[in-house]
């Protein structure tokens, strides 16, 4: 169970306060008007942002005090997923050993992840060399190799056409329910959280609300969600 | 991010040892002979005089080699051409001369008896002398200009490709591209690389006093001088040495106040390509800009070697001892700089932006120093304690390290910033910390400037004139103190020769250390 | 192609130099760094006094003759110098305030223009300050600073702040004329391409054609009638007379190995020091050796008249000369 107890954000002309649980393998899309606060609120999990008061909890243990790299925790921000200096496989072995000190066995694991994400053979090329699509897939490999309960898409996939966003959130939702992750993910696409995430927080208005039935939330949204959807 | 900046007590441990080291080695000298004396006597106006000199030939000098160097850096930014490698590294070249040499070399292009006068009299033009302000400038330009020429090179060339491909898809042409890219990197570059120039020619001395045509060209450091070695005046010196370091630091905390970091982002490392700069006036305006600069530089470099090249097989054995001896100073020292700088740059880059300021005016510090004031307060503090004479190439090594670092940290910091911005957050989310995040983010976005100012550090030590004569070790002298002794003893040709051993040995030592000049290879 | 002083060169200053055990004593010499340097008398000095003193010499070099009296003064009565060699008459009050000088307690025969009385410094060589040119170059000689003044000669002079020679020009127009210097001063200023920190950069610029003429010694032009085979240049004689600089050395008080220090003061005047000074100094040895003065400084000009104020007539102007001297080059 992830807990954001009486969480409040505070920055410049900003704040925002959550109060809500997520279910343990829950796949919750974090949906709201533009600068409502979405990305900040991973941020928070992610440890990138320090709350002004409240704690983050996962399992029963706060993680709020907790550098990014220690937390339960992987994310996929918008860009700058990767390293461009490194090679394909380097850039998931992180995902490994942020040293990349790797004993045979691991380099296995790299391998046989780069092999569930359709990497198979470009392990040696730089990020540089690769589709849009192949470098969301390096990122997403490595999330999978870091193995962390709890997974967050700060819109890793939007720059990706309709179709290949598709296949990408399907390969998340594949891996996992696979790995019983927990996934939040940000997106403005009403069809990619009816597609990818049972429930939905809706942030807005200096609020992130407790998840709810998607399909409930997007037929009957909530006035200020409505007037972002153009309902 | 502010939120990512790190607690001071995580900034100190990365950058503590060497900024306390700095401190020591420059404020904590000054201090140390200011103790010595037996009291300060006032200044007097002949010191004031000194004092405006100093500052207006510095500013001047500052400001022609930082505007001088734009045309140019960005012609070598936007073009390929044959030799493009060669002269990038041959720009390397006069900012490590020692002085003497650097304007032996100038004369001959420059001087009463140089190429231009032979020239100009030729057209019956009446000669024209460079003694005086007018020689002071154009030797510290000759001296400096390389320097903000590369720097600007890095600047123009950490641009990622990415941005250029933006532009040219929006159908900018050269002066939008100026406007939206070069002259925000301009604004966020020049001040740092004015304010270094200006530094090292307000500590100018025998460049001021040689081309300066007599006392009207009296220089801060020379007063210095005066006070030790003229008037055995401790006080004084100290003194003036503390009117010589606010100066400085006034003038580094107005320099970085003004900068405006660049914000570019990242981008993929895709080799850049330049869309916007096709146009015949272009190309005309670019091969000018490079056939001036390369002119001006090469010309006296040129003379230099010629004069000195019938010399160099014959030179005496003692001559190649010493460059034997100044390589492994300058390797000692070149390391030492290293291991100094990167620490600082990335503290500096990861502090709060208060300290992070407080950590780039302390690097300036060592080009705020007098040489000599340094030497001696070295002096004063570790005789006690041992031999100076045996302590001779180490100290060379030390003095010669910590006056390389401010370029070092010039050099490092703006790639620094950039890995932090543009990685910082993805190594922290994955946990990267110490030595992997060095070994696995921060050396290989750093390995470009990182081999640029380790080159620098290494051939600035070789040209060096052991700073400091207190620690002089007369059976192990330096290449530039034997070419001194040399041109004592009345060996000019010899010192010639020498002189183009140096040259080379520099040279060689920085086009190695710096991959062949390419600012553009792959890391 | 002399490839072997390279390597020989290469490998002795690789190899880490061992230190030797030494149960003689040690007699430390503060100098100039010209004098130590491989073209200087400084190895051969060594040489021949460690022959015979069944001790060990170390020189340390320090500058120049204004440096090293900065570095004695600095240092003190725990210097571990022996010796001061290399100090002249217009550094010697300074040193001899200092009270860190023992007397030598000698009276050697000299081959001095002046007579010699000084309790705790003894010279070592001398030599005139002279204006050194071209004789293929410059026909037309002027007689006196007058008539250079008048000439449009150009000359390159060392600042008297930073350079030994450069003071001694200083004191020289003082001693000439007087109250006059301010004067001559202002006549020179067009003759004066520039002022350099040291000798060499002064004698590099003559050398290299920046300058008609120099301000050097009178021995100057033996350097390259002796080693160049060159005789195309001299030194200007002038009819008010030179003035000399005259090179000494003195123990300290506080030497731990005084007697040995005084043996040396006693070897520095005889024939072994002497003869080595002409060709490696290029000065005239305090006491000319038996053997005589080497060929080709016979050739030199000899002043009609040598000017020199004492130490403290040196000490005491100074200050005054050196002021004119500034307003006089600054307008």
């Amino acid at each position: 169970m992830l807990v954001l107890e009486a969480l409040r954000i505070e920055q410049t002309d900003f704040h925002l306060s959550a109060d809500l649980t997520v279910d343990t393998g829950d796949r919750v899309a974090v949906i709201g008007p533009s600068g409502a606060g979405k990305s900040t609120l991973l941020a928070a999990i992610a440890g990138f942002v320090h709350p002004a008061s409240g704690r983050i909890l996962w399992e029963g243990r706060d993680i709020s005090g907790l550098p990014p790299g220690e937390r339960p925790v992987s994310i996929l921000f918008q860009d700058q997923n990767l390293f461009p200096h490194l090679s394909v496989s380097q850039n998931v072995g992180l995902g490994v050993r942020p040293d990349l000190r790797l004993s045979a066995p691991d380099r296995d694991r790299v391998d046989q992840a780069l092999a569930q994400t359709g990497l198979e053979g470009l392990g040696d090329r730089l990020p540089g060399t690769l589709s849009g699509g192949q470098q969301s897939r390096v990122a997403l490999a490595r999330a999978l190799l870091r193995d962390r309960p709890v997974l967050l898409l700060d819109e890793p996939f939007a720059a990706l056409g309709p179709a290949l966003k598709a296949e990408m959130l399907d390969l998340v939702a594949t891996l996992s329910s696979r790995k019983r992750m927990t996934v939040l993910m940000v997106t403005h696409d009403p069809a990619d959280a009816r597609r990818f995430a049972p429930r939905t927080i809706v942030v807005a208005e200096g609020r992130a609300h407790p998840p709810a039935d998607t399909g409930a939330i997007l037929d009957t949204p909530p006035p200020a969600l409505a007037a972002y959807l153009g309902k | 991010m502010a939120d990512r900046a790190q607690p001071v007590a995580r900034t100190l441990a990365t950058g503590g040892v060497p900024a306390a080291l700095l401190l020591a080695l420059t404020l904590g000298t000054l201090a140390f002979v200011a103790v010595r004396a037996d009291g300060f006597s006032a200044l007097g106006p002949a010191d004031w005089v000194a004092v405006r000199f100093t500052l207006w030939q510095a500013f001047l000098s500052a400001l022609l080699s930082s505007l001088l160097a734009i045309p140019v850096a960005r012609a070598l930014a936007r073009r390929r051409f044959p030799g493009r490698g060669l002269l990038i590294a041959l720009l390397g070249a006069p900012f490590i001369l020692p002085v003497i040499v650097a304007v032996m070399g100038l004369l001959a292009v420059f001087g009463r008896a140089g190429l231009l006068n032979d020239g100009l009299a030729l057209l019956g033009i009446p000669p024209v002398s460079i003694y005086g302000l007018g020689g002071v400038v154009l030797a510290h330009v000759f001296l400096n200009l390389p320097l903000a020429i590369r720097l600007l090179l890095q600047s123009w060339l950490a641009i990622p490709a990415e941005r250029f491909r933006l532009a040219a898809s929006l159908g900018m042409g050269p002066q939008e591209v100026s406007r939206f890219l070069e002259r925000p990197m301009l604004r966020a570059a020049l001040p740092g690389i004015f304010l270094a120039i200006f530094l090292v020619c307000l500590t100018s001395f025998a460049v001021a006093l040689t081309l300066g045509g007599g006392p009207r060209a009296t220089t801060v450091e020379l007063a210095i001088y005066q006070a030790f070695r003229f008037d055995f005046d401790l006080g004084r010196a100290a003194l003036l040495a503390v009117i010589q370091a606010t100066l400085s630091l006034t003038a580094a905390i107005i320099a970085l106040r003004v900068t405006v970091p660049a914000a570019f982002g990242a981008g993929l490392d895709r080799p850049i390509e330049r869309w916007d700069a096709t146009g015949g006036l272009l190309k005309l305006q670019d091969t000018t800009a490079i056939l001036l600069a390369a002119a001006f530089l090469v010309m006296p470099l040129a003379a230099i070697v010629l004069r000195g090249l019938p010399a160099l097989a014959t030179l005496p054995g003692p001559v190649w001892q010493a460059a034997a001896r100044s390589l492994t100073v300058a390797l000692a020292s070149m390391s030492l700089t290293i291991a100094l700088a990167l620490p600082l740059a990335i503290a500096t880059a990861r502090a709060r932006s208060g300290l992070a300021r407080g950590l780039d005016s302390l690097a300036m510090l060592p080009l705020a120093t007098s040489p000599l004031v340094l030497g001696t307060g070295l002096f004063l503090v570790l005789r006690p304690v041992a031999d100076p004479v045996a302590l001779a190439l180490p100290v060379t090594a030390l003095a010669n390290a910590t006056l390389a670092l401010p370029f070092a940290l010039r050099i490092l910091l703006p790639a620094a910033h950039a890995a932090e911005a543009d990685f910082g957050r993805l190594a922290d989310s994955l946990g990267m910390s110490g030595f992997a995040r060095l070994r696995l983010m921060t050396l290989p976005r750093l390995a470009r400037p990182l081999r640029y100012s380790a080159a620098l550090a290494a051939a600035l030590s070789m040209g060096d004139l052991g700073v400091i004569a207190l620690f002089s070790d007369p059976d192990h002298a330096t290449l530039p103190l034997q070419l001194y002794r040399l041109m004592g003893a009345y060996r000019m040709s010899d010192a010639a020769g020498a002189a183009v051993l140096l040259l080379l040995l520099s040279f060689t030592l920085f086009w190695v250390l710096d991959r062949g000049g390419r600012p553009d290879a792959r890391a | 192609m002399r490839l072997s002083p390279m390597i020989a060169g290469f490998l002795s200053a690789l190899a880490p130099f061992a230190a030797l055990a030494e149960e003689k004593p040690v007699l430390t010499i503060y100098t100039y760094d010209s004098f130590v340097s491989d073209w200087g008398p400084g190895p051969a000095v060594k040489a021949a006094f460690e022959t015979y003193c069944a001790c060990t010499v170390e020189f340390v070099g320090a500058g120049d003759g204004a440096a090293l009296l900065a570095r004695v003064l600095i240092e003190g009565a725990d210097s571990p110098a022996d010796v001061v060699l290399g100090l002249d008459t217009n550094l010697t009050a300074e040193a001899a305030a200092s009270g860190l000088f023992a007397p030598h307690g000698q009276n050697p025969e000299l081959d001095l223009p002046v007579s010699w009385s000084d309790p705790l410094f003894l010279p070592y060589d001398w030599g005139y300050f002279a204006f050194v040119y071209d004789r293929t170059k410059t026909v037309s000689v002027p007689a006196d600073f007058e008539a250079l003044a008048a000439s449009d000669l150009k000359i390159a002079i060392q600042d008297p702040r930073s350079s030994t020679p450069g003071l001694g020009l200083l004191l020289w127009v003082r001693k000439a004329y007087g109250d006059r210097a301010a004067e001559v001063w202002s006549a020179l200023s067009d003759n004066i391409v520039t002022v350099t920190p040291g000798w060499s950069e002064a004698y590099g610029l003559f050398l290299n054609g920046e300058a008609d003429a120099v301000l050097s010694y009178t021995t100057s032009p033996a350097y390259h009638l002796i080693a160049e085979g060159d005789d195309t240049k001299a030194a200007m004689p002038f009819t008010e007379g030179h003035y000399l600089q005259v090179e000494v050395a003195g123990r300290l008080a506080a030497s731990d190995t005084p007697d040995v220090a005084d043996r040396f003061l006693a070897f520095m005047t005889t024939d072994a020091f002497q003869s080595v000074i002409p060709e490696t100094n290029w000065m005239y040895p305090a006491k000319t050796p038996a053997g005589g003065l080497p060929m080709g400084f016979e050739t030199l000009v000899i002043p009609s008249e040598a000017l020199l104020f004492t130490a403290d007539e040196a000490r005491d102007i100074r200050e005054k000369a050196l002021a004119e001297w500034q307003t006089a080059l600054s307008q």
